[in-house]
């Protein structure tokens, strides 16, 4: 029964490839599952961005909190105010907004470090794959020992050494940097391995040594011509590492090495509301901790999809 | 098979050298460790005395040959923070760390097997369906909300289980063990099964995938028609073929369960390396951070080789002219 399934769509190989295009499309509107997690995703990204506009407090103004109210339920408890919808912590902040606030600094230090681990991987993988040699075999083994670690240790090894390292690396000020730069750091294997490999393809092609023969410089071969035609896996494994950052973020910001309270993203919500478990104040930390899964298991959802939806083995 | 044995161990030797010149590097150049140890109104002599007791004057080289050498005899200097030597700090944290990892790995193993084996055989039932989604959805669970979460019913709401540390351990010289005690046993429910979790998915995947492919094999067909019972084929044939790289597999994922505790720990505040770990990164207690990477290493390295071995040893097919993949992935 599936044998007949698959070979009806295999057998106009012509016209799938003719409307490859607009297959993502296609398999987009067919799942229900990915339009929530893409519409989940966008509007998440929408109102954190618009946080300082739509929150209704702000959170970090010292003088419109005011101690009477500080751990109120939510506004359908009994006790609850409907000017907090989601209830305050122990300092009288908005739950809701810290929430707004703390999802704009997780999918800030997300991108970022994607975008950082993104573009330092990339270049790492075509200098790897294009020129060969002790070049390649360095970087090539740095990134097996990387691989051969859990993310987690490898990020909070860099952590640490950056808050050594850095003048002021201790200073809530440079928090946001330490993360993205240990993260990002972390992150950049999976895209030179997948870089080098099809840029070894692509090096020995025509074209380049067409190029080579009319005498364009390397680097510019390398940049025009090679970097083009290797883009294609890397929005994928950005999808994908993107759930991880903002996973990994959240995880050493929770363990206390991350956004301090002053500034904090949702690990360091989850982190502060925590410490209040036992005081059976629990919104405090299932709000944040519901965000934060809801995030991240829908960037998940379309990272998996997107893989699947553009890889030509599943079609 | 000697050659494979001297190739391997070389490569690990190699691993843990590179392993300690990075270690070397933070220690040396991260920070001023006289300035860390010291309080602010310390006198100039009272810096270079202690600059002269670290060694921080000798020559590079004399400073590496140093730390390497006691390194490998576990020495780590003294921990900045706490003003004790690492070794005994970590001689203190190592038992309630591999306890906990060892109760989880357990667990991964005696739940993960069963309800992969389960969810093969029967694959299309309402529980197999439902196991498969509960997974997925384990899976995008971040740990440290799954912990929070037990101890939010299971402490807060219900009271049965301790949310912090390991309860009454009973000190058996070298070793310090929760296993003994009624409190210490329950102290490790929460946190294991928090750690255990995650592998115990990925364990029920690998066993299930494993086990569909192993049972759609001529052997198994063969089975069926001699008219062997099924359970005879199902775990005398199938089962036994499908352990290996589960098993392979597990023993890799002892690293990451490992790793993976440091964020247990902070959970539960359980008295381990991983919590030690994160205390010297938010300290930048630059020899602890060191010797935990030297240590982890180390760790990584011994079960990776001897995974390596031991899949050489199981598996008789690899043991002729052929090349040996090892338990890797990559």
């Amino acid at each position: 029964m599936t044998m007949t399934s698959t070979t009806t769509t295999t057998a106009l190989p012509g016209l799938a490839a003719r409307i490859a295009a607009s297959d993502l499309f296609w398999s987009f509107r067919r799942s229900p599952v990915v339009i929530a997690a893409a519409a989940v995703t966008l509007l998440l990204i929408l109102v954190s961005a618009l946080a300082p506009w739509i929150a209704p407090h702000d959170p970090f103004d010292l003088a419109t909190l005011d101690l009477m109210d500080s751990e109120l339920p939510p506004a359908w408890a009994a006790d609850g105010d409907w000017r907090y919808p989601l209830g305050t912590d122990g300092q009288a902040r908005d739950v809701l907004s810290t929430i707004l606030y703390g999802s704009r600094v997780s999918l800030f230090v997300g991108f970022a470090s994607v975008a950082l681990a993104g573009v330092l991987g990339v270049s790492l993988g075509l200098v790897a794959g294009f020129f060969g040699g002790w070049l390649d075999a360095v970087i090539m083994r740095v990134a097996d020992v990387l691989l051969s670690f859990p993310a987690i240790l490898i990020a909070l090894l860099i952590n640490g050494v950056l808050r050594g390292a850095l003048p002021d690396g201790n200073q809530d000020s440079v928090a946001l940097l330490v993360l993205v730069l240990s993260i990002g750091l972390t992150g950049w294997v999976q895209y030179a391995r997948t870089v080098r490999s099809s840029t070894l393809v692509e090096r020995a092609k025509e074209y380049v040594a067409a190029a080579r023969v009319i005498g364009v410089p390397r680097l510019a071969i390398l940049l025009q011509h090679v970097l083009p035609n290797v883009m294609g896996p890397v929005l994928v494994i950005a999808t994908i590492n993107l759930g991880l950052a903002i996973l990994t973020e959240a995880t050493l910001s929770f363990l206390g090495v991350g956004m301090p309270s002053t500034q904090p993203s949702l690990g360091t919500l989850i982190r502060v509301g925590n410490e209040f478990l036992f005081s059976g104040i629990w919104w405090v930390v299932i709000f944040p901790s519901a965000v934060l899964v809801v995030l991240v298991l829908a960037v998940n959802l379309l990272g998996d999809w997107l893989r699947d939806a553009l890889n030509p083995k599943l079609r | 098979m000697l050659a494979f044995l001297v190739r391997r161990l070389l490569q690990a030797v190699l691993v843990m050298l590179t392993v300690a010149l990075l270690a070397f590097v933070i220690f040396r150049y991260l920070g001023d460790p006289v300035n860390l140890m010291l309080p602010e109104d310390a006198t100039q002599q009272q810096r270079a005395e202690l600059r002269d007791k670290l060694g921080l004057d000798d020559p590079l080289v004399l400073q590496f040959a140093r730390f390497a050498g006691n390194a490998a005899q576990g020495e780590f200097g003294v921990s900045y923070r706490n003003a004790r030597p690492v070794s005994e700090l970590i001689a203190e944290r190592l038992p309630a760390t591999l306890e906990l990892v060892a109760v989880a790995a357990l667990i991964s193993l005696v739940v993960g097997i069963p309800l992969g084996v389960y969810t093969a055989l029967n694959r299309r039932g309402a529980i197999s369906q439902a196991l498969q989604a509960l997974s997925l959805v384990g899976i995008s669970l971040p740990t440290f909300v799954t912990g929070i979460l037990l101890i939010l019913v299971f402490s807060v709401q219900l009271g049965w289980l301790p949310s912090f540390g390991r309860g009454d351990v009973v000190d058996l010289g070298w070793w310090s063990t929760g296993f003994l005690t009624r409190s210490g046993l329950l102290s490790l429910i929460m946190p294991s099964v928090m750690l255990g979790l995650f592998q115990i998915t990925l364990i029920m995947r690998l066993v299930r995938s494993e086990m569909l492919e192993v049972l759609r094999t001529d052997y198994i067909k063969f089975a069926r028609a001699r008219g062997l019972p099924r359970r005879l084929v199902h775990f005398r044939h199938a089962l036994r073929n499908t352990l290996m790289p589960v098993i392979t597999i597990a023993g890799l994922q002892i690293g990451s369960l490992i790793a993976f505790a440091i964020i247990t720990e902070t959970v539960f505040q359980w008295p381990g390396m991983g919590f030690l770990f994160i205390q010297a990164v938010s300290f930048v207690d630059v020899p602890v951070m060191s010797a935990y990477l030297v240590l982890v290493a180390f760790l990584f390295v011994l079960i990776n080789t001897i995974v390596d071995l031991l899949y050489f040893a199981i598996d008789p097919r690899l043991r002729g002219d052929r090349a040996v993949a090892g338990g890797h992935s990559t």
